[in-house]
């Protein structure tokens, strides 16, 4: 009896937490709305079928609570009963899934026009290349990492001479324009995690992944690593910056490229 | 991962076709029996050592599958250089493949009764995979002397842990096949040692199999064999 | 209605076939430490998973420490604080979980529930127990070697598992990784015996679509567990040969300490495809066999038949096999090629079909049942309740595009805590309450056991649901402390100091519970044969505790399913399974 108010208790309860919570996604900075309107449809769905299970046994549990002269029903299973519910399940599930899909087809496609730009992870600390005149970064590869060259650019490629490098500096990028984050790792795995910007990727040695994202709000931000990179992992932190483009090209111009480094 | 997904593809082909035959459709409240109804003998079931030994060769042949899955996958990276199978170990193929027809045999001596035959085949068994094991050993001499040692590469590295994986589950069953002759020495009953010679007969058959799927994936012949599949295809389509 | 003769047995056709040779013990230490018998290799097993699963719960209330008043306890050091998190984590999935449902209940239940005399295969029995002894010892040393336990996470990422700034990198690690090989080796002898027994030892008459959920759910998780754990085998292995002799199967190459290593060409990714390829198969190898017992405690507590029994043994089939493909969804923000994410979370997603079709036959179970809230069955509806909440927050968790805010943060914790930590660990403790009495002969006090499922259920749901909210602000898992992160509020800080006030009292709570095991053993009401006048067969044995083999001098013969509840017409509100039919049927609605 008391299991059946307790359940009870238990849906109010939650949905209460819910609705009463101050704590939710920090405020949007991004172009990725879609994925918190894909989460909040999800939160309604769950929530609709978390409250109608709970209660429904909730009811049960009142109802059919054992008294004397109470015997069960005999009855093995019921074919209309079950089709109608794996139909609706499917249903939901296809409600929830098909907009996931649609905005995961955005995720995957950078815009052409996108500014390349690359993060570096390192234990423990941020590090940037930037695209200087010719707008695309050179190559690079953790074996050209020594002293003189932290970020692995390859000193025989034209193309990153005049990449912009910025070692455990903030990151300042412009808004309103989308941005392919190219992301590599001198060692182990770590995450370049902006909350604000919901999109974030591990970032692998020896490879680039990549996501993409058009900032919308100017604004100071905290880069945090999501990814376990040993002990320093928890402060392993960057500030970034959004700001108008024109503050941006200015910012740029201060900053050393790979060619005033070596030398 | 798409060669573990083959072998559990396969795997599962198995099972739905064993599963397909057990009823899984009826109403069991349906079914309930009387006395009367369940008189008579079940089927007669196989050993349980049998159908132990088939799901162990599942459970091997996963890892092995595995290994492949690792090897594909690392393979299709860009800087992939291959690793020379030196000739010795084609030639290797030979000592295992006397080992499992010695096996066979002895199966079919088994089978008739002819139990000293029987063992002869078992123990000409064992020799062979002695000499197989000696080989490899001889072989991993000769790639590590020629500077293949296991650090030399990806490539090089997966060939010494596939072999290394191999030849582990081949001295276990040199040791394995000491049950059936201790059988014979005891002189057991004909039919425990008929049911130890073919358990041992079908671990070395499927050690053969490995065997061979593994030199066709580290020589990569199975890679050029699927790309002119794919290019066929391709052509035809 | 013919009225059943209740010595049925006595009539039944003698069981020819399915008798074996049985092992007989010949001293104290043959029938007790070095036992061939299921039943005491269950309790074995069962022990042994408690013993270091302390270990864990003692664990977790140091980090619990840790992130609900960080800076006040100085003892705990980064490095401890990973290295407690690693060792909570693994120990409390393979170590406490697995081994308990497979090892522990399912060389318990499997002979008694399918009719057989013991596991076909004693003697590797036995040393499945014992490999699984040493892999927990050599676990526990990982302690105590310089540099202590490895804190690379429970999953074990290379490249830093096996480099420098991560704690235990000396020792630990590989302690680690050898100690899941002999995992791996001993669960592998366990499995063999538990499928074949099902498959080859059943009893005559005890068709498969006869045997109860229970049975299913140990099966299909074992299968599945023997076709995935080569694959954390085959890592586990390619890893320690990172580490020992320098190739480079996971290692790409890096730089550390402004040095570049000896190691290239490898790929961390691969590690990870093979890590979660066992992965997630595990999370349903621990939850099938939860969901066939709870599927058995609330039909014989709700007196009802279960609903729908044949939809529940395809859903285990098939939520089995399509956990073979689907592990890539923890690998959403791995940087493993995008356009994956589309076939994986289409995948994920319908498996919750099957999946939420459990859920309705346990609820429909209780419909128009005759429901008894015995500890059992309260802990079995604290499983629903845990469950289901778990459940759907995977689906946001599945769906690729909510994952991208969501991986890596305190919501994953929050989740899998609810559906793989305090659901089955529900079942488990209803299971105990509910077969003590068949291991013992004895009751556990039905009062301290309500005090326990109170605490234990209100309790977990308090510290696992509103953590879901500490990981929507943006608060990452595997922090040693998220009190200066700019997103976390500090109203969040005073959440998690909650969040560990309960985990303690929670954790405390458990302590009543061994009380109450230890105490009932002599204490407890005498239990009888079949306390919860079940159907099905291991409440049939002419001995309790069963004695060695079981049955007494013949098998029992099955006469029908494992539900027959509240049949109507008959004489009680229940039918054992090895009870013929006298006059055709009983029923047939
Ligand atoms: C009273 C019970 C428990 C409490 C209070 C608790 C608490 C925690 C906490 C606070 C973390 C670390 C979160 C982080 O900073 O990332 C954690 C990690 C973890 N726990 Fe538990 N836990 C409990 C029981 C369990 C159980 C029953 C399981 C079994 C599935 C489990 C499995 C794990 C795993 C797999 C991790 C991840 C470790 C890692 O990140 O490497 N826990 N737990
Ligand atoms: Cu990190
Ligand atoms: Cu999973």
């Amino acid at each position: 009896m008391v299991v059946a108010w307790v359940m009870v208790a238990v849906v109010v309860g939650s949905i209460a937490f819910h609705l009463l919570s101050p704590w939710w996604f920090p405020p949007l900075a991004s172009n990725w709305g879609y994925i918190d309107d894909t989460t909040i449809l999800t939160f309604w769905i769950t929530g609709i079928v978390f409250a109608a299970v709970v209660l429904f046994m909730a009811y049960c549990l009142f109802r059919f609570r054992h008294r004397d002269g109470n015997t069960a029903r005999y009855e093995p299973e019921n074919k209309r009963l079950e089709t109608w519910l794996v139909t609706l399940t499917a249903a939901g599930v296809i409600a929830m899934l098909t907009p996931g899909l649609f905005v995961w087809a955005q995720f995957v496609s950078v815009p052409e026009d996108a500014m390349e730009i690359e993060v570096i992870g390192q234990q423990w600390l941020w590090n940037y290349r930037l695209p200087g005149e010719d707008g695309q970064l050179g190559r690079a590869d953790n074996r050209f990492v020594n002293f003189d060259n932290p970020l692995g650019i390859d000193p025989e490629d034209p193309a990153g001479q005049d990449d912009y490098m910025i070692i455990g500096g903030e990151l300042v990028l412009p808004v309103d324009a989308p941005v392919r984050f190219g992301l590599r790792s001198v060692d182990v795995l770590h995450n370049f995690y902006v909350p604000e910007i919901r999109a974030k990727m591990d970032m692998i040695p020896g490879s680039v992944t990549y996501f993409w994202a058009t900032l919308t709000q100017e604004g100071s931000y905290e880069i945090l690593c999501a990814e376990l990179c040993g002990t320093g992992h928890s402060y392993m932190r960057g500030g970034f910056r959004a700001v108008t483009q024109d503050e941006y090209d200015q910012w740029l111009g201060t900053q050393m490229t790979f060619a005033e480094f070596a030398s | 991962m798409i060669a573990i997904l083959a072998f559990l593809t396969v795997v599962a082909l198995l099972v739905l076709w064993w599963i397909s035959r057990q009823g899984l459709m009826v109403k069991p409240w349906l079914e309930t029996d009387s006395v009367a109804t369940l008189g008579g003998a079940d089927q007669p079931r196989l050993p349980p050592a049998q159908i132990g030994l088939g799901i162990f060769l599942a459970v091997v042949g996963s890892l092995f599958a595995l290994l492949i899955s690792a090897y594909v996958l690392r393979a299709q990276l860009g800087d992939w250089r291959g690793f020379p199978l030196p000739g010795i170990v084609w030639a290797n193929s030979l000592p295992l493949l006397a080992a499992s027809l010695a096996l066979e045999w002895a199966r079919v001596r088994a089978r008739h009764g002819d139990i000293m035959l029987a063992q002869a085949g078992v123990i000409g068994g064992m020799g062979a995979a002695a000499v197989f094991i000696a080989g490899q050993l001889w072989a991993w001499t000769i790639l590590t002397a020629n500077g293949y040692a296991i650090t030399s590469g990806p490539a090089g590295s997966f060939f010494y842990l596939m072999t290394a994986a191999h030849g582990l589950h081949v001295i276990g069953g040199i040791v394995a096949l000491a049950r059936p002759i201790a059988k014979i020495r005891r002189a057991d009953d004909v039919a425990a040692i008929r049911l130890s010679i073919d358990l041992a007969a079908t671990y070395w058959l499927f050690m053969l199999l490995v065997w061979v799927v593994l030199l066709l994936v580290l020589s990569g012949w199975a890679a050029a064999f699927l790309a002119l599949c794919g290019r066929i295809i391709a052509g035809s389509g | 209605m013919a009225d059943i003769p209740h010595d049925a047995s006595a009539s039944a056709p003698p069981a020819e076939l399915g008798e074996m040779e049985l092992y007989h013990p010949r001293s104290w230490w043959t029938k007790y430490v070095f036992s061939q018998d299921a039943k005491v290799i269950a309790i074995q097993y069962a022990v042994t998973a408690f013993g270091i699963g302390f270990v864990a719960l003692v664990l977790s209330w140091l980090i619990r420490l840790q992130l609900g008043f960080p800076g006040t306890f100085n003892f705990i050091s980064p490095e401890a604080y990973y290295q407690f998190i690693t060792m909570h984590g693994m120990i409390m999935v393979v170590y406490l979980l697995t081994a308990l449902f497979l090892g522990g209940f399912g060389n318990y239940l499997i002979p008694l529930m399918v009719g057989a005399r013991d596991m076909v295969f004693p003697y590797a029995n036995m040393l499945s127990y014992w490999i699984y002894l040493v892999a927990v010892l050599v676990l526990v040393a990982s302690f105590f070697v310089p540099g202590g336990p490895t804190g690379a996470g429970w999953t074990l990422y290379p490249p830093q598992a096996i480099m420098s700034n991560t704690p235990g990198q000396q020792g630990g690690i590989i302690l680690m990784l050898v100690s899941l090989a002999l995992f791996i080796i001993g669960f592998t002898m366990g499995g063999l015996n538990y499928t074949v027994t099902v498959l080859q030892a059943r009893t005559r008459g005890m068709t498969l679509m006869r045997m109860p959920l229970t049975v299913w759910g140990i099966f299909v998780a074992t299968v599945m567990a023997l076709l995935a754990f080569p694959a954390l085998f085959v890592a586990a292995v390619m890893m320690l040969f990172d580490k020992l002799l320098g190739t480079s199967f996971f290692m790409p190459t890096l730089v550390e300490f402004g040095q570049q290593l000896s190691y290239g060409g490898g790929s961390p990714i691969l590690f990870q495809h093979l890590f979660w390829f066992f992965g997630h198969p595990e999370v349903y190898i621990v939850a099938l066999p939860a969901f066939g017992i709870v599927s058995d405690l609330i039909a014989t507590h709700a007196r009802r038949n279960i609903f729908g029994y044949r939809m529940m043994v395809w859903a285990i089939v098939i939520i089995g096999a399509l956990s073979f493909i689907v592990w890539a969804h923890h690998m959403y923000v791995s940087g493993m090629n995008p356009y994956f994410g589309f076939f994986f979370a289409t995948t994920t997603l319908i498996i919750a079909v099957p999946t939420a079709i459990k859920v309705y036959n346990w609820v429909l179970t209780l419909w128009r049942g005759d429901i008894h809230f015995t500890t059992p069955m309260l802990f079995a509806l604290g499983f629903i309740v845990t469950f289901v909440n778990g459940g759907l927050s995977g689906l946001f968790l599945g769906n690729v595009v909510i994952d991208v805010p969501l991986s890596d943060t305190m919501f994953v914790v929050a989740h899998f805590h609810m559906v793989m930590g305090v659901a089955p660990i529900m079942v488990i403790f209803g299971a105990i309450y509910h077969w003590y009495p068949k291991v013992t002969g004895r009751m556990l006090s039905e009062g301290l056991g309500k005090f326990h499922f109170w605490v234990t259920f209100v309790g977990a749901y308090l510290i696992f649901f509103p953590m879901h909210y500490v990981g929507l602000t943006g608060a990452p898992r595997r922090y040693f402390e998220t009190t200066d992160i700019a997103v976390v509020p500090d109203s969040a800080m005073a959440l998690n100091a909650f969040i560990s006030v309960m985990a303690f009292i929670v954790g405390f709570a458990q302590l009543v519970f061994i009380f109450n095991l230890v105490w009932s053993l002599k204490n407890g009401k005498h239990a009888g044969g079949n306390p919860w006048r079940a159907t099905s067969l291991e409440w049939q044995t002419p001995k309790t505790p069963p004695e060695h083999g079981n049955w007494g001098k013949e098998l029992p013969v099955v006469y029908r399913w494992a539900y027959d509840y509240s049949v109507p017409g008959a004489p009680e509100d229940f039918i054992a399974q090895n009870q013929p039919a006298v006059a055709g049927r009983e029923a047939s609605t």
